[in-house]
C-alpha cells in the first residue's frame, strides 16, 4: 500500500497539471471564440457557433476518444509507422476544445450584459479598441462570468478522470491499477474519490475567494 | 475521410440508440423521483434535516461520475455482505450498475436545482395556500412543486442533456450503447475518424431533439409566446384557461 501512496501523489500531480493547462488554454480559446461570436463578420460567427454547438452536444468521452485514436492514426500516417499519441497531450487538446466551447458561451453572455455606456465612455475617452477590451470589458466581464466559470472549472477537474480511459496515469488510472493488483477495488476507488473531492473543494474555496475579491463594495 | 464508411457506421451505431436512451431516460426519471423529497429536505430550515442531504449532493457532485460508476461496479463486490446477498445478482450486472450510478448522480444535481426552485417560490403564494386551509402536503403538491418546476425548467434541460452525454460512460463497463458500439467498431476496423464522428452525429441529433422538445414545453408551460408568433409586431393576447 505504501508504494501506492507515492503513485497517488504522482497521479494527483498529473491530474492537477492536466486541469490547469487545459483550463488556461481553454479560457484563451473561450475568450477568442466569444469575441468571434460577437464580431460583425458573419462567416466567423457561423463557424465558431458550429464549434460551440457541436462540442456541447457530444459526450466529452467521445471527443477524447476521437482525438486520441484519430491523432494516433494521423501521426502514424505522417511518420509511415505506428506511433501512439501521448495521452497527456491528447487529454490537453480534448479538454481545451471542450472547455473553450463552454467558456465561450459564458464569456459571450457576460460581455453582452455589460452596459453599452461603459464601452461608449471608453471610446469617448479616446481608448483604442484593444485598450477598451483589456481595461474595460475584461475586468467588468470577469466579475459577471465568475460564478459560471467556477462551475466550469469544477466540471473540468472531474472530466480529467476520463483521460485515464486512454491510458494517462492520473488519479483514476492509479486507482484502477491498484484495484486490480491489490484486489481491493473499493478501497482504491474510494481513495480516488476522496482526492477528487479534495480538488473540487479546493476549487470551490478558490472561486469563493475570487468572487469576494472581485465583488463591488456596497453591492 | 471515407464518406461511405461514415454512413454505414452511422447505421450500425444507430442500433445503440435504444440503450443510450433507456439509460439516460430511466436514470432521469429515477433521479427526478428521488430529488423531489430530497429537495424539500434540503430546503428545510432545520439543519439536522438539510445537512445530510447536502453531504450527499456535495459528494456526488464533487467527484467524477466515472469514479462513482467504478465504485458501484467494481467496488461493491469487495464487500462480502453484498456478495452473499440477493442484491449481488443486480450489482454484478453492468446495466443495473450504470443505471444506479447515473440515477444517484442525477438525483444529486436535480436536488440542488429543485432546491433553488423551491426557495424561489414567492412566500405570498405559500401564505395564500395556508390561508385557504391547505395541509402542508397539499401546499407542496399543488402550489410549491408546480411553481418550482416551472421556474427550474430552463436549467433542468441542461441536466437532461448532461445525462444523455454522461450515459456514454456506460461503455467503460462493457455496455454496448452508442459509444460502446463505436469503440468496438474502431477496434475492429481501426477507422477512428469516420466511426467516432458518426457517433458524434447521433449524439448531436439526440441532444438537439431533447433541446427543442424542452423548448416546446417551456413555451407551453411558461406561457412564453413562441418566436415569430405575432405577425407585424402585433402581440396576440392570450387568454389563460386556468391551466
Amino acid at each position: 500500500m505504501d508504494g501506492f501512496v507515492l503513485q497517488f501523489v504522482e497521479g494527483l500531480k498529473t491530474t492537477v497539471l492536466l486541469a490547469l493547462i487545459s483550463g488556461a488554454l481553454g479560457m484563451v480559446v473561450g475568450l477568442l471564440a466569444a469575441a468571434a461570436k460577437l464580431s460583425r463578420f458573419a462567416p466567423l460567427r457561423v463557424v465558431v457557433g458550429a464549434y460551440t454547438t457541436i462540442v456541447r452536444g457530444v459526450p466529452e468521452l467521445l471527443i477524447i476518444l476521437l482525438i486520441y485514436f484519430g491523432g494516433t492514426v494521423a501521426i502514424s500516417s505522417f511518420f509511415g509507422r505506428y506511433v501512439e499519441i501521448n495521452a497527456f497531450s491528447a487529454g490537453v487538446l480534448a479538454l481545451t476544445i471542450v472547455f473553450g466551447a463552454y467558456t465561450a458561451e459564458i464569456f459571450r453572455g457576460a460581455v453582452l450584459s455589460i452596459s453599452r455606456g461603459q464601452i461608449e465612455a471608453a471610446r469617448s475617452l479616446g481608448l483604442h479598441p484593444w485598450q477598451t477590451w483589456l481595461l474595460i470589458i475584461l475586468p467588468l466581464m470577469m466579475r459577471i462570468a465568475l460564478p459560471a466559470l467556477g462551475n466550469q472549472w469544477f466540471s473540468l477537474i472531474k472530466e480529467t478522470s476520463l483521460i485515464s480511459i486512454v491510458g494517462l496515469t492520473d488519479i483514476m488510472r492509479v486507482a484502477a491499477v491498484g484495484a486490480g493488483s491489490m484486489r481491493a477495488p473499493l478501497t482504491f476507488y474510494l481513495a480516488a474519490s476522496a482526492l477528487y473531492l479534495f480538488l473540487t473543494s479546493l476549487a470551490l474555496v478558490v472561486f469563493n475567494l475570487l468572487e469576494r475579491h472581485f465583488a463591488v463594495r456596497g453591492h | 475521410m471515407d464518406v461511405e464508411l461514415l454512413l454505414t457506421s452511422t447505421m450500425t451505431l444507430a442500433s445503440g440508440i435504444p440503450l443510450t436512451l433507456i439509460l439516460a431516460l430511466a436514470s432521469l426519471v429515477i433521479g427526478l423521483v428521488l430529488s423531489v423529497p430530497l429537495a424539500f429536505l434540503r430546503a428545510s430550515g432545520n439543519r439536522w434535516v438539510s445537512l445530510p442531504v447536502l453531504a450527499y449532493t456535495y459528494v456526488f457532485r464533487g467527484t467524477p461520475l466515472l469514479v462513482q460508476l467504478f465504485i458501484i461496479y467494481y467496488g461493491l463486490g469487495q464487500i462480502d455482505f453484498i456478495r452473499s446477498s440477493v442484491l449481488w445478482h443486480v450489482l454484478r450486472d453492468p446495466f443495473w450498475c450504470s443505471l444506479l450510478a447515473f440515477s444517484l448522480n442525477s438525483a444529486a444535481y436535480t436536488t440542488e436545482v429543485f432546491r433553488g426552485g423551491i426557495l424561489a417560490v414567492p412566500p405570498g403564494m405559500i401564505d395564500a395556500a395556508q390561508a385557504i386551509g391547505m395541509t402542508p402536503l397539499q401546499q407542496k403538491r399543488k402550489i410549491i412543486l408546480p411553481i418550482a418546476f416551472r421556474g427550474i425548467l430552463p436549467s433542468y434541460v441542461n441536466e437532461v442533456i448532461a445525462l444523455l452525454k454522461a450515459s456514454s460512460l456506460a461503455s467503460t463497463v462493457t455496455l454496448l450503447e452508442i459509444t460502446g458500439l463505436s469503440r468496438k467498431l474502431v477496434s475492429e476496423t481501426f477507422a477512428p475518424y469516420e466511426i467516432f464522428i458518426a457517433a458524434g452525429i447521433l449524439y448531436l441529433g439526440l441532444t438537439s431533439v431533447f433541446t427543442s422538445g424542452f423548448r416546446m414545453l417551456e413555451t407551453r408551460w411558461l406561457n412564453a409566446p413562441p418566436k415569430q408568433a405575432a405577425p407585424d409586431g402585433i402581440a396576440v393576447k392570450r387568454v389563460a384557461h386556468g391551466s
